[in-house]
């Protein structure tokens, strides 16, 4: 090979192809199956967000304002968005030692903690939620022992904030998983024999690589919880200021027949929830390229 | 899995540790480097004991068959990895640190390579990177697992090469394991032959290759065939004709001989030691080589440089220039 004779002539980046809508492949039906994926994308998911959007606009942008700023939505758009953050990243730091233990780690029954991950995927929310109301309330097995140290995890924001890490939490052990156990023991021998010390070989050479899957966990795990309902409703007491999650809102107004409203907070929401998706897919593109992956 | 056995690595040599796949030569090699702990017996640098320091005091450095650099760093923060990774009075300043891996890519002709990513380099590219990254730390010992196991047989070569000429301007003391035994006849000052577990020999290549200790070293050097023979004080006699070959002192009667195709030699039918028909005959790199069928069916491999040709069938007679003898 040329590269080992004369070394100045490294590999050179190709040249890229002139962009083209649709690429030469061997698989034939690309108009039948990209028709078809976007009449399903359009119909499951931007119809209904666009009537939610079309609904909310019959407030006008003032009108919308106008909700957003009444401090009972404002408060409650706080506690949702706020206690979502906090609450993904619990998850991510909780998630990843999950799934560091369990792709690292050869003990009996890890195939059943392994398993026992996805429940919160399948349980109904509703029943998550009583558990988690019942366990925690000041009489319930856990939520005892917490008021002996004074705390009180039902009925206040931690309840939400426990409720949200609960549901968060297979989404930030799935997405690492697979990349921890990919993980090159040779890279980490090697950072060994160079004279890292176990710290340093986890910070420098182990964690930066995870870091994007982090991230992915982290997104959805946010996400969830920003639209959670049915697990936290049980747990948080629903106090409005306090511990009143901006969805609770959102079926109250429904309840009181005030459509736009619900429309307009549910715009809202779907606003931030975009913003903050697309911000975290951002730092995302970034690591990628900073980790040196082509 | 190894079995007990002593090693002695000269300071300064580049040793090659050869053995067929499971014989334990990357299991000695991981265990000097101490990522393997020895179940029992010592691992001595110079005159200290180093059997209980862990990996990262050992002054080691490693190479991994499959590169193992960081992916996510560039080429210079990999080879300042062991630099940057020592404790703050031991580490160098930044700009010795620079100084440094700017003479490493020189050493491995990369310079200029600095800023890329281990993905946009060729795999022999990579292995050089990993070769300045484990120079870097100025290593008591510098170990090669499979260095070059990964590379296709043009790049191999010219590392091969290049590995040789590192190793006589650094004087870096080496040991590298391989299956290899054109590589490491070619690289080594000395060669261990392992086999099971077990240390055969170990000596230059010019001795292992002319006094093989024993049969398996012989085998795992090179093909062969064994012919019955017998031995009466002077030389070797095959099917009653006497061959060139000396028989060790006092054996008398049967031995086991092993002949090498280029110590076969064509000759006419009365005044060989072996015979049979050609099976087939194909030129390589300027030698001929022939397959010999004999009346039993085994296949005889002989390298002939005379350029004669036979066609496939054609009654032909062997003769025994050569050879080795085992009781």
């Amino acid at each position: 090979m040329a590269a080992t004779s004369s070394p100045a002539a490294g590999p050179l980046a190709p040249p890229r192809p002139p962009w083209r809508f649709r690429r030469p492949s061997v698989i034939p039906g690309f108009g039948l199956s990209f028709g078809y994926a976007m009449t399903c994308l359009a119909l499951v998911v931007l119809l209904p967000l666009a009537g939610l959007v079309a609904k909310a606009s019959g407030l006008g942008l003032s009108g919308i304002w106008h909700v957003a700023t009444d401090p009972r939505v404002a408060s409650a758009l706080r506690i949702s968005f706020g206690i979502s953050l906090l609450a993904a990243l619990a998850a991510s730091v909780f998630g990843f030692v999950v799934a560091w233990v369990l792709t690292r780690y050869r003990f009996p029954g890890r195939k059943i903690v392994d398993a026992a991950v996805d429940l919160p995927f399948a349980l109904p929310t509703a029943v998550a939620g009583i558990a988690l109301a019942s366990l925690y309330a000041p009489d319930g097995l856990v939520g005892a022992q917490l008021a002996k140290l004074g705390i009180q995890a039902a009925y206040t924001p931690l309840g939400i904030f426990i409720a949200m890490v609960f549901i968060g939490l297979p989404f930030a052990v799935r997405t690492v998983q697979p990349l921890i156990a990919e993980i090159d023991r040779e890279v980490e021998e090697a950072s060994a024999t160079l004279g890292a010390s176990r710290a340093a070989t986890l910070t420098r050479v182990v964690l930066p690589p995870l870091i994007p899957a982090v991230l992915t966990g982290f997104a959805l795990a946010f996400a969830r919880g920003v639209g959670e309902y049915g697990s936290i409703i049980f747990i948080a007491g629903n106090l409005p200021y306090v511990s009143e999650i901006a969805p609770l809102l959102i079926v109250i107004k429904l309840s009181e027949f005030d459509y736009g409203g619900a429309a307009a907070i549910a715009t809202i929401m779907l606003g931030i929830s975009f913003l903050t998706l697309l911000a975290i897919n951002l730092i995302q593109a970034w690591s990628r390229r900073r980790f040196g992956y082509v | 899995m190894l079995h007990d056995l002593s090693l002695d690595v000269r300071a300064g040599e580049l040793l090659g540790l050869l053995g067929p796949s499971g014989s334990g030569k990357t299991t000695l090699l991981r265990v000097i480097a101490g990522l393997d702990a020895p179940d029992r017996g010592r691992i001595l640098f110079g005159g200290d004991d180093a059997t209980g320091l862990p990996v990262q005091e050992r002054a080691v450095g490693f190479v991994f068959q499959h590169y193992a650099l960081f992916k996510h760093m560039s080429v210079a923060d990999n080879i300042a990895y062991g630099l940057n990774a020592r404790r703050r009075a031991d580490r160098p300043e930044k700009a010795e640190i620079k100084r440094r891996v700017g003479d490493l890519l020189d050493l491995i002709r990369l310079s200029g390579f600095g800023d890329r990513y281990p993905s946009q380099l060729s795999g022999g590219q990579r292995q050089r990177v990993a070769l300045a990254r484990a120079l870097a730390v100025e290593p008591r010992v510098l170990l090669l697992d499979e260095p070059f196991g990964a590379l296709d047989a043009q790049v191999r070569k010219d590392l091969r090469r290049w590995l040789r000429e590192i190793h006589d301007r650094t004087g870096q003391t080496t040991i590298f394991v391989t299956h290899d035994q054109d590589e490491a006849l070619e690289l080594s000052d000395r060669v261990a032959v392992l086999d099971r577990g077990r240390l055969e020999q170990v000596g230059t290549p010019d001795e292992v290759q002319e006094n093989p200790s024993s049969v398996t070293v012989l085998k795992f050097l090179g093909d062969s065939i064994e012919v019955e023979a017998l031995a009466d004080g002077g030389r070797v006699r095959v099917r009653g004709r006497e061959t060139p070959v000396r028989a060790p002192d006092g054996a008398i009667g049967p031995v086991r001989l092993y002949v090498r195709p280029w110590q076969l030699q064509l000759v006419d039918l009365d005044a060989a030691h072996l015979s049979g028909v050609v099976r087939s005959s194909y030129r390589s790199q300027g030698r001929q080589r022939i397959e010999v069928e004999e009346a039993g069916g085994r296949v005889l491999a002989v390298e002939d440089f005379d350029g004669a040709r036979y066609a496939p069938g054609h009654p032909v007679g062997l003769r025994i220039n050569g050879g080795y003898v085992f009781a």
